[in-house]
């Protein structure tokens, strides 16, 4: 059986399972959909109040919000085995049976948990995504929903890679620390806003070192006809969210290293 | 009247030791409230270069941004998920068998819980961005004293009733979890509320003016915004003194909701687990 097919049963396990109890998957998608909800009404909140973000309009908040939630909702869903790593495999030392079988540890954590959930995320910043679609004046042509695609599929997969990185700390920490909030759903909170109206240090961090500009901020202004406020070639903005893959390729190079390094702790 | 009091400082003590060991826990949470505080003052300080003119100056933002990030821990997010176990597993019970009313016992808990988790997670940043970021220059970013010997006195006043209306409140969503059998239900709706409505999402003031009448008088105000605008001298005189009465009430009000839902819960419980 080869890697996509297995890994297709491995979802449909996991989703066979959660559908065992609707009403609790229904309750956790509704919460989810409302915890993230709330982020935007402060964001509405202050545009009703003060117009205008550095010129920036709501409307065009409201796209920056939607892809960054939505590549998040993403990752999310897809990445709960690396989640939970350090609690559920490295604690327990269960990734030891992990490492006897003869797939890749990747592909099994995984297939440890589609979360289906995530839903109730995915379809708030998708409404907000809406949002933005009308309240800007933007014409809907291919070559900007193959932008939009491919920085949603960038950021997925950078949003993957940070928790990937937070898995890999377990090796050496067992716990796993939930440090990584800062750049997941802190990231998210950073980059719902445009680049531009933070310090230059923090600037250069979210472009250079997590690359969360690169996957929303760069791509959406150029589509929103902003390309002036990038401070770059429109070209580079276009193809920045590959920075995203790239961030992923270097996780996942710190986790081979990290698998090498794990020593079981359980007896 | 000692004695009385005596099992319920007990509980007190053992969960607040308890609950100070979660060190790198605390440790791991600072960092990410960090980078929230930061971010919420840069987008804050971009609406405000643009405005022509604001509810709050960017110092009183800047104050309340970074206390509500300190006190993050006092707000009653999420019901003690000890007593959610007690209830799926049945040890419930033993709750009723002890000779203490058990309001207060449980209230002991939730104030166990609203003072040693806060206090782990709030001495760090207030050093932080209290001392060391205007250490190293960046003292317009960072958290400044409070407004004046006034300020500060009605700034105490106000956290004591807070700890005491954060407490309320906990025990209140523990009595919601025995009655609804599932802290689940409790914990998802009640967090945005708590988030929304107490100021720590965004500060009260700054949300529409139309919204304000109902934002000074719903008790939520009373977990964050009264203390936070006291200390930065957004409010203060008449209007401080004012806002900590209807935290007072609201004490009261809580605590006496919490004891009648109890006392319908316990007189029908219904055991689980076996």
């Amino acid at each position: 059986m080869n890697a996509i097919r297995l890994y297709g049963r491995y979802v449909g396990v996991s989703l066979r399972s959660q559908m065992q109890y609707p009403g609790a998957f229904l309750l956790t998608s509704v919460g989810a959909f409302a915890a993230t909800g709330i982020d935007f009404i402060a964001v509405w909140a202050l545009f009703s109040r003060f117009r205008h973000i550095e010129g920036w309009q709501f409307g065009e908040i409201a796209l920056f919000y939607g892809v960054i939630s939505v590549s998040f909702a993403l990752a999310d869903g897809f990445t709960r085995g690396f989640d939970v790593f350090g609690e559920q495999f490295v604690k327990t030392g269960d990734f030891d049976r992990l490492l006897v079988r003869p797939r890749s540890t990747v592909l099994q954590l995984l297939g440890y948990e589609f979360r289906a959930t995530r839903i109730g995320r995915f379809l708030q910043g998708a409404l907000v995504w809406a949002l933005g679609v009308h309240l800007t004046s933007i014409a809907w042509t291919w070559q900007v929903w193959a932008t939009l695609l491919f920085a949603v599929a960038g950021g997925a997969a950078l949003f993957s890679g940070i928790l990937i990185l937070q898995a890999t700390l377990a090796f050496w920490t067992v716990e796993s620390l939930e440090i990584a909030n800062a750049l997941t759903y802190g990231g998210v909170e950073a980059a719902q806003y445009p680049l531009d109206i933070y310090a230059r240090w923090f600037r250069n961090f979210l472009t250079f070192v997590v690359p969360l500009g690169c996957v929303s901020f760069f791509p959406v202004a150029v589509v929103l006809g902003r390309a002036d406020r990038t401070g770059v070639a429109p070209m580079v903005a276009l193809l920045a969210p590959a920075l995203g893959f790239a961030f992923l390729g270097v996780s996942l190079w710190l986790w081979k290293l990290g698998v090498r390094h794990y020593t079981s702790t359980g007896s | 009247m000692a004695v009385a009091l005596r099992p319920y400082q007990a509980v007190f003590r053992a969960r607040f030791q308890l609950l100070l060991q979660y060190r790198a826990a605390a440790l791991a949470g600072f960092g990410t409230q960090c980078w929230w505080g930061a971010v919420k003052i840069m987008v804050f300080a971009a609406f405000l270069r643009g405005a022509a003119s604001s509810p709050m100056t960017l110092r009183e933002a800047v104050d309340y941004i970074w206390l509500g990030q300190a006190f993050l821990m006092l707000l009653p997010w999420t019901a003690d998920p000890e007593l959610a176990r007690m209830v799926r597993s049945g040890d419930i019970a033993f709750e009723r068998l002890r000779p203490l009313d058990t309001y207060a016992f449980w209230y002991a808990r939730a104030l166990a819980r609203r003072t040693a988790t806060p206090l782990l997670r709030a001495i760090p940043m207030i050093l932080t961005a209290g001392v060391l970021m205007p250490l190293l220059g960046f003292g317009m970013w960072g958290l400044s004293a409070p407004a004046g010997l006034a300020a500060a006195s009605l700034f105490a006043v106000s956290m004591v009733l807070d700890v005491a209306l954060s407490s309320a409140f906990s025990t209140l969503l523990d009595v919601l979890v025995v009655a609804t059998l599932s802290e689940r239900g409790v914990n998802t709706f009640v967090g945005p509320l708590t988030i929304v409505f107490s100021g720590s999402l965004i500060p009260l003031p700054l949300l529409p003016d139309w919204l304000q009448p109902v934002m000074r008088y719903q008790p939520f105000a009373g977990l964050l915004d009264i203390p936070l605008r006291i200390y930065s001298g957004h409010m203060g005189g008449w209007e401080a003194t004012a806002a900590l009465g209807r935290q007072a009430i609201w004490v009261v009000v809580i605590i006496a909701l919490g004891r009648l839902v109890l006392g319908r819960v316990m007189a029908r419980l219904q055991a689980q687990g076996g």
